[in-house]
């Protein structure tokens, strides 16, 4: 039976929204923690530890996250875990970020002038001092656009996770077409919901990108 | 303890290969067309004609801030309720093609930005054409700022084509979908795929620098 596109439908699709809005925040939240570990291991001292960031980097940069997705789904299974759509999808979303928010903020921490940390080693402060205090702080202030850039593209790659079996905006639009066979409709009032979120996002970026470019120019 | 098995995956490897020519194939079309599409935009984003400078920042905003998996679905399940239908490596096509020519748009653009009023003027005293001084003062100092750019571009789209494998095209990623329903080794099949995304991205990448070192070295000569 055909079911007809009506205010139920419609408030299961925006309702549905929910799902990949925890999903982006999960990930943003993982990734940002994975992200400032990678980003301080690839500016640390440790040799290896930079090679083993910059590897990280590569393969997660370097290969397509529904791979990764798949992966850490069918990988689940391998090693003894329940499979899971959600925590795959969880799983696979921290590391990508991880790797894109390491290497934006590589950039960002790179870009603190070196003066600022040997200026912090002459007045004795150590390692977690230097970091915590001097170069963080000044790195976090250039770091906030391209973040706020990389969130859109997050939420946007959640979408993936619906290939997986995860029941997001995506998915539940898929669910929501077969039974009332009403693509067009359906499909554009999905897209219509991820540029509700995606777009004053973008705005900002953009916006305090250019006030930054207007501050440096000065 | 799981035991690994790649060698039912690597009988089938001719087939990943094939898979992967014609995701090299969708790549390289979508982003000719793509590049076409952006230089066109960015010419009419700096146009004095209102509407038209805004219906290309529409379709750049809309297409940046939705999902590529939504946009395919839309023209390949979407737009045949209106009567336009597609096979699905022409619809794949034309989604990486809309998507990539956005993107596009905006990197040229920045380039274009990046010009300096001056030159154009210096262009205008000496008497060059509309034509010339967009062609040569414009657009090809722009294009040597935004090689990098464009070029990253270019592998992420190629890692994006992947997605196109949900609608049935037959890229690197379907024949991994193909090979998995057929060995039933689905991790070890998507580890060898996943591994022959990385090589294109690292060749690629690779590629693409040294260009880079050869074409638009410093200081520019001529």
């Amino acid at each position: 039976m055909i079911r007809q596109f009506g205010w139920n439908e419609f408030e299961l699709l925006v309702l549905a929204a929910r799902w990949t809005i925890v999903l982006a925040l999960f990930a943003f939240v993982g990734g940002g923690i994975g992200g400032l570990i990678v980003a301080l291991l690839r500016t640390g001292d440790s040799r290896v530890a930079r090679t083993a960031m910059v590897a990280f980097i590569r393969v997660f940069q370097g290969t397509p996250l529904l791979m990764q997705l798949f992966l850490a789904y069918f990988g689940m299974a391998i090693f003894g875990f329940n499979v899971n759509p959600l925590t795959a999808a969880v799983i696979a979303l921290t590391a990508h970020a991880s790797a894109y928010l390491g290497e934006i903020w590589r950039g960002c921490i790179e870009a603190v002038p070196r003066g600022q940390t040997e200026a912090a080693t002459v007045l004795g402060l150590h390692y977690v001092a230097r970091m915590r205090h001097v170069v963080l702080p000044q790195a976090a202030r250039i770091a906030v656009p391209p973040t706020v850039g990389f969130l859109v593209q997050l939420l946007k790659e959640t979408s993936l996770t619906s290939i997986i079996g995860f029941v997001e905006l995506t998915r539940q639009g898929q669910i929501i077409t077969s039974v009332t066979f009403r693509p067009f409709l359906v499909y554009g009032i999905v897209a219509a919901v991820y540029f509700i979120l995606c777009w004053p996002l973008s705005l900002a970026a953009r916006g305090m990108e250019r006030g930054m470019a207007r501050a440096t120019q000065r | 303890m799981y035991t690994f098995h790649f060698a039912p995956v690597f009988a089938h490897f001719g087939r990943l290969l094939q898979g992967a020519a014609i995701t090299m194939e969708l790549s390289c079309g979508a982003m000719l067309l793509g590049l076409v599409i952006s230089v066109i935009c960015a010419a009419a984003r700096t146009s004095h004609i209102v509407p038209l400078r805004w219906a290309v920042a529409g379709y750049v905003e809309l297409i940046r801030n939705t999902p590529f998996l939504v946009q395919i679905f839309f023209i390949y399940f979407g737009l045949p309720a209106v009567g336009i239908s597609f096979n699905p490596n022409p619809a794949a096509l034309l989604a990486l093609t809309v998507n990539v020519g956005a993107y596009g748009t905006e990197i040229i653009r920045a380039g274009i930005e990046s010009i300096h009023w001056g030159q154009v003027e210096a262009g205008i005293a000496l008497g060059l054409k509309r034509v010339q001084i967009f062609r040569y003062i414009v657009l090809k100092p722009a294009l040597r700022t935004v090689y990098p750019a464009l070029t990253s571009q270019f592998i992420f789209l190629m890692l994006t084509s992947s997605v196109v494998s949900v609608i049935a095209a037959n890229d690197l990623a379907a024949a991994g979908n193909d090979v998995n329903s057929d060995t039933f080794a689905s991790f070890e099949t998507y580890v060898v795929v996943t591994a022959m995304y990385l090589v294109m991205s690292t060749v690629l990448s690779g590629f693409f620098s040294a260009i880079q070192r050869m074409a638009f070295r410093y200081p520019l000569g001529r």
